[in-house]
């Protein structure tokens, strides 16, 4: 069964478009990395999926309507949302009695664990923490759930680059432990990638690239070009093009990775080169525009 | 041993349709309850401050009707000594009910404005098991603590009279001769949670709906369309049915066309089983069950401000 499934799904604030008919499909186990530009509709396709918003069209998450049946839901689903929005007035022994006492899948002693190995104090406020704090605590909780989907919006947001680390690092290993589906959005891109199964790429509310890390690195290739086999290169119809020290960069779409290797060095592209190179070529976006 | 532990795990699968896994919604309603009471700490400590500020004042004047003791008549004595009982079940009362009008008019907007909603519904926790336990504070926890409070300082009103007494010679037995309370503590038990909590829940029911709705200043919305209806209503057709309805309600069920001729709390308290069977509590209820409904569905659609 797919862990997430959505077919045409719409939603409108108004009248801007937020998600312009999303179809998505998530399969049981898989990290998937949902990428897109501010305001492209990240966090409302995530607010959908975890029943915080209405929507139009069709979507079954863990086999359930998340608009109607939240609360059934969330037994099996956590989520962190884009901004550290635990109440300030709650003290961390509280939020901890409280989780533990209303949720079925809480194993406090592992959020304890967590805890443990950070600077928080049981008996301190939420309001006395840092950002960074404030975010180690809500993933301590998130942790300690036994969620079937994990869904995290910017979860890292606020945080230095070793908490960065050490969440991913935590993610990982957690995730091998049992088999978790995780829907994570963030801009840090580069860090995520080597904990991605999956690539999502949004833009205006709509889906415009999904595919598996070992998809990526079978269809798309970058070639860092001799600069006397530009035009050859060029003939190839690169999806992208940037220089790097006076030499130029192309990205290329399902391109023969033999005839390749003769225009210049051949690797694998970065998530982030490759999210740049699948945006510029959205209609109403410039072509092969370099930062 | 061994037996009673097996007994007791097998209890839950066998007698719920429950999985062993879930939580019960009335433990999850407990919880949420118990929170409230974390964020609000005001709910007990503002009684409990007028409690320690009325002892004090009653100390001082305990001592001071020591020494015009002697010289005072049996009523005037029966004044000094009873009178206060009630005035301080009296004030605990006003500053609880205060605190329930505020604490409701927060409960839902609080957590949209700081966001913390997110964080709520992050949670496997029922938007009607949230509303009933913000409505479950003003109704049974605030009457409650309003009640227990003020037991707790009748003993020990009780004390400090009893020692000036026997300290000043007319003994103790005076005091409780004239103190009936038992009846008092009788009364003020029906008067708090079916005065004021079961027949002033309409009225809780209705801020906590402006409370989901309101995106600013949640007082006025609540206060301002009550206003606009008995003002309509005193243009339309100069009559004022609107707001004898909220006042007779406000008064706990005595008719503001007889008022009362004591402010008693006998006299404003109705019997028990007067007010259970009269169709104004069951009509209020209804009423206040369709504003938890709207509250309900509110909390649902409604996200951060």
């Amino acid at each position: 069964m797919a862990c997430i499934e959505a077919r045409g799904l719409r939603k409108k604030f108004g009248s801007t478009v937020a998600l312009d008919g999303v179809d998505l499909k998530v399969e049981e186990g898989r990290i998937v990395g949902l990428i897109g530009p501010n305001g492209a509709g990240k966090t409302t396709a995530l607010d959908v999926i975890v029943g915080l918003t209405p929507y139009e069209g069709a979507l079954k998450v863990l086999g359930r309507d998340p608009w109607n049946e939240r609360d059934q839901l969330m037994r099996d689903v956590s989520f962190i949302a884009d901004v550290a929005v635990l109440p300030r007035w709650i003290c961390v022994s509280q939020i901890l009695d409280y989780v533990a006492g209303i949720h079925p899948r809480f194993d406090r002693s592992k959020a304890e664990e967590f805890l443990a190995r950070t600077t928080i104090k049981s008996a301190s406020k939420v309001r006395e923490l840092s950002k960074g704090m404030v975010t180690q605590l809500h993933l301590a909780l998130v942790m300690a759930i036994d969620a079937r989907l994990l869904i995290l919006d910017e979860p890292t947001l606020g945080l230095d680059i070793l908490y960065r680390k050490q969440f991913y690092d935590s993610l990982l290993n957690d995730y091998f432990n049992r088999s978790r589906t995780i829907v994570v959005a963030t801009h840090e891109v580069q860090e995520i990638q080597h904990v991605l199964t999956d690539l999502m790429f949004i833009d205006r509310g709509r889906i415009v690239l999904t595919c598996s890390i070992e998809e990526v690195e079978a269809r798309y290739f970058e070639v860092l070009v001799h600069a006397d086999q530009a035009a050859a290169a060029r003939e190839l119809k690169p999806i992208h093009e940037r220089q790097i020290f006076g030499r130029p960069v192309m990205l290329f779409d399902g391109a023969d990775p033999d005839s390749l290797a003769e225009l210049g060095e051949v690797r694998t592209p970065s998530v982030a080169d490759l999210f740049v190179a699948v945006m510029s070529r959205q209609p109403g976006r410039r072509q092969g525009v370099v930062q | 041993m061994n037996t009673q532990s097996n007994a007791m795990n097998s209890t839950p699968v066998a007698g719920h349709a429950v999985g062993p896994s879930d939580i019960p919604a009335i433990r999850q309603f407990y919880m949420s309850v118990q929170r409230e009471l974390w964020e609000n700490r005001s709910i007990y400590i503002a009684p409990l401050a007028v409690a320690v500020l009325f002892l004090l004042g009653f100390l001082v004047s305990s001592i001071r009707l020591m020494q015009t003791l002697s010289s005072a008549s049996s009523s005037q004595l029966h004044d000094a000594i009873v009178q206060p009982y009630d005035l301080v079940a009296g004030m605990i009362m006003a500053v609880t009910f205060v605190v329930a009008i505020f604490y409701c008019l927060d409960a839902l907007y609080g957590e949209r404005r700081d966001r913390s909603i997110l964080f709520w519904k992050s949670l496997p926790v029922s938007d009607t098991t949230i509303v009933l336990s913000k409505m479950a504070v003003p109704v049974v926890v605030v009457p409650l603590i309003a009640f227990a409070l003020t037991v707790g300082v009748h003993l020990i009103m009780l004390l400090i009279g009893s020692a000036i007494l026997q300290g000043s010679g007319i003994g103790a037995a005076t005091l409780w001769r004239h103190v009936p309370l038992f009846h008092t503590w009788a009364v003020l038990f029906v008067h708090l949670v079916a005065g004021h909590g079961l027949s002033f829940a309409p009225f809780y029911a209705w801020l906590l709906l402006v409370s989901a709705w309101a995106r600013r200043t949640p007082f006025l919305w609540a206060v301002l369309p009550p206003l606009a209806i008995a003002g309509v209503e005193k243009i339309a057709f100069n009559t004022s049915y609107f707001v004898g309805m909220l006042l007779s309600r406000i008064a706990g069920g005595t008719q503001p066309s007889e008022p009362a001729a004591t402010m008693t709390m006998d006299a404003m308290t109705p019997p028990l089983g007067g007010l259970l069977s009269s169709p104004g509590l069951w009509i209020g209820f209804a009423v206040a069950a369709v504003f938890l409904v709207g509250a309900i569905r509110l909390r649902r659609d409604r996200g951060p401000i």
